[in-house]
């Protein structure tokens, strides 16, 4: 598979990229951040005009909604689509893909090796314009910006997995070097074809990429360690979710947990006075809402395995809980038991819908 | 005078078997201790995690999950999906440090009555050395 090289801008390349797709009639549509230069706010566009895409921002370390999650039901369209999704956002795609609620086929897939992204907070707060210049100087040295979230701080999978196209952007591509595009798919070479750009057989090499991936084991190891550090158990659950306000924020943001019709919002959990007084019986005190800690731990064993790490959760939190580092922390483990990595291919199923007949000796 | 913890185990049985395995212990005047709280289930696999869950924070001092032997389901498959979740719900547990011993899964086929008692013992004994489970006293669950 080739490589393009063009003389400008990664994301400038990339919107290029784009204009031709959509100019040429290779695609209906594109989705891709976008800045509102009049609010000064980031949003993820869906562009099917490309006097559109002047406002386009594809590589802003800004995720406002996790785009896996927004494709979803676009995907099962029949209009061609070419979207620029960060890996985990890809990854979280992938997902869903497998569970029957979004579909690859149309779509052109566009990601970068990934810098991680500011908190939204951050994007509300202050000006991302200005954090820009320096962020973009530690990511190509290959550290770790430490104003971006903290699932991004500690992802070790910051290179895209079945992107059909790769855009260089930390590592490797040093300012003035140009646009780097790796076309891995057929699929890519067939819309890329007839687009401007330098053509090379140079093939993606991770190993530029070695101190990045030290540098984020080393701070995942940190992150894992403090959200264990007054002991484990029954304390320190109430101490991590103890606080929670029972939004359901941290669900609605997450493009894994995609029921329609969740458990914890169905009639499951209308709670009507029978329960209070049940409840009531026993203990003779109940927190309300009741089922807080019971939510987040019902998540956990719901969808952990399949768990992205891309941070929704923790930036949508109002009391400020680390959902997405547990979960982080959590799925890890649970994906282990099954040698599985969400969102490393498509044709891998989820660890809940097979089995083996022989494993797990120790239980039963 | 204290009075003497009795714990509370909460028992998932498949109808198939386990629920009949206990039917048989209760048939053979098999002993086994008033402990084991049985729930009827179509299968094992009809045990979603939240159920484990809801049961640990509501101040079961166990949960057991008792099922057809691998291979025997009377769905032919669906205790290999209950393995499945409740080694993921084992994992969660382990990840927060929360007590995993507190839960069990368990194989017992419809003619195993004498297997069921002794579970429904040696779980017994087990969770008695583990004492009360902390969830019982906190209202904050």
């Amino acid at each position: 598979m080739s490589s393009i090289i063009i003389d400008t801008s990664a994301s400038r390349g990339v919107t290029e990229l784009l204009r031709f797709l959509l100019e040429s009639g290779k695609i209906d549509a594109a989705i891709t951040m976008r800045n509102d230069p009049e609010n000064n706010t980031y949003d993820l566009g869906l562009i099917t005009d490309a006097s559109n895409l002047d406002e386009a921002v594809p590589l802003i370390p800004v995720m406002t909604v996790n785009a896996g999650q927004a494709l979803s039901s676009i995907s099962i369209s029949r209009k061609k689509i070419a979207v620029v999704l960060k890996p985990c956002e890809l990854r979280a795609f992938v997902e869903l893909v497998k569970r029957e609620k979004g579909s690859l086929e149309n779509l052109l897939t566009i990601s970068y090796t990934c810098g991680g992204v500011f908190p939204l907070d951050t994007v509300i707060t202050e000006q991302i314009e200005e954090l820009l210049p320096k962020y973009k100087k530690i990511i190509l040295n290959g550290e770790i910006p430490v104003n971006t979230r903290d699932t991004c701080r500690t992802c070790e999978h910051f290179i895209p997995m079945n992107a059909d196209i790769t855009v260089s952007v930390i590592g490797e591509c040093k300012p003035g070097a140009g646009c780097v595009m790796y076309l891995n798919t057929e699929k890519a070479e067939d819309f890329a074809e007839d687009f401007a750009g330098e053509r090379s057989d140079r093939k993606f090499d991770p190993s530029a990429l070695k101190k990045t991936l030290d540098a984020r084991l080393a701070e995942k190891e940190k992150l894992f360690a403090s959200i264990t550090k007054d002991g484990p158990g029954l304390d320190r659950l109430l101490d991590t979710f103890g606080k929670c306000v029972g939004c359901h924020g941290c669900s609605s943001v997450c493009p894994i947990c995609y029921c329609l019709l969740c458990d914890f919002e169905s009639a499951n959990f209308d709670y009507n006075l029978p329960y209070f007084e049940e409840h009531l019986s026993r203990k003779g005190a109940l927190r309300l809402p009741p089922d807080t800690i019971f939510f987040h731990l019902g998540r956990l064993t719901h969808m952990s395995f399949s768990c992205v790490g891309c941070g929704m959760c923790s930036d949508v939190c109002p009391v400020d809980i680390p959902v997405a580092a547990v979960f982080k922390k959590t799925g890890e483990k649970t994906a282990a038991l099954f040698d599985y990595l969400p969102g490393r291919d498509v044709e891998e199923s989820i660890p809940v819908m097979v089995y083996k007949e022989e494993e797990f000796p120790d239980i039963g | 005078m204290k009075k003497e913890f009795t714990p509370r185990i909460t028992s998932f049985l498949c109808k198939w078997c386990s629920y009949t395995g206990a039917d048989l212990a209760g048939t053979a005047r098999l002993q086994y201790p008033t402990s084991i709280i049985p729930i009827q289930v179509m299968c094992s696999s009809r045990v979603d995690p939240v159920f484990l869950i809801k049961a640990f924070l509501s101040g079961s001092d166990g949960v057991l999950i008792g099922g057809c032997h691998p291979g025997d389901c009377h769905y032919e498959t669906g205790n290999y999906h209950a393995r499945r979740r409740f080694a993921i719900v084992m994992g969660v547990f382990d990840s927060l440090g929360l007590e995993s011993q507190r839960l069990k899964l368990s194989w017992i086929s419809a003619s195993e009555g004498p297997k069921f008692a002794r579970v429904a013992n040696e779980y017994t004994e087990e969770i008695m050395a583990l004492g009360e489970n902390p969830t019982r006293k906190s209202i904050f669950l």
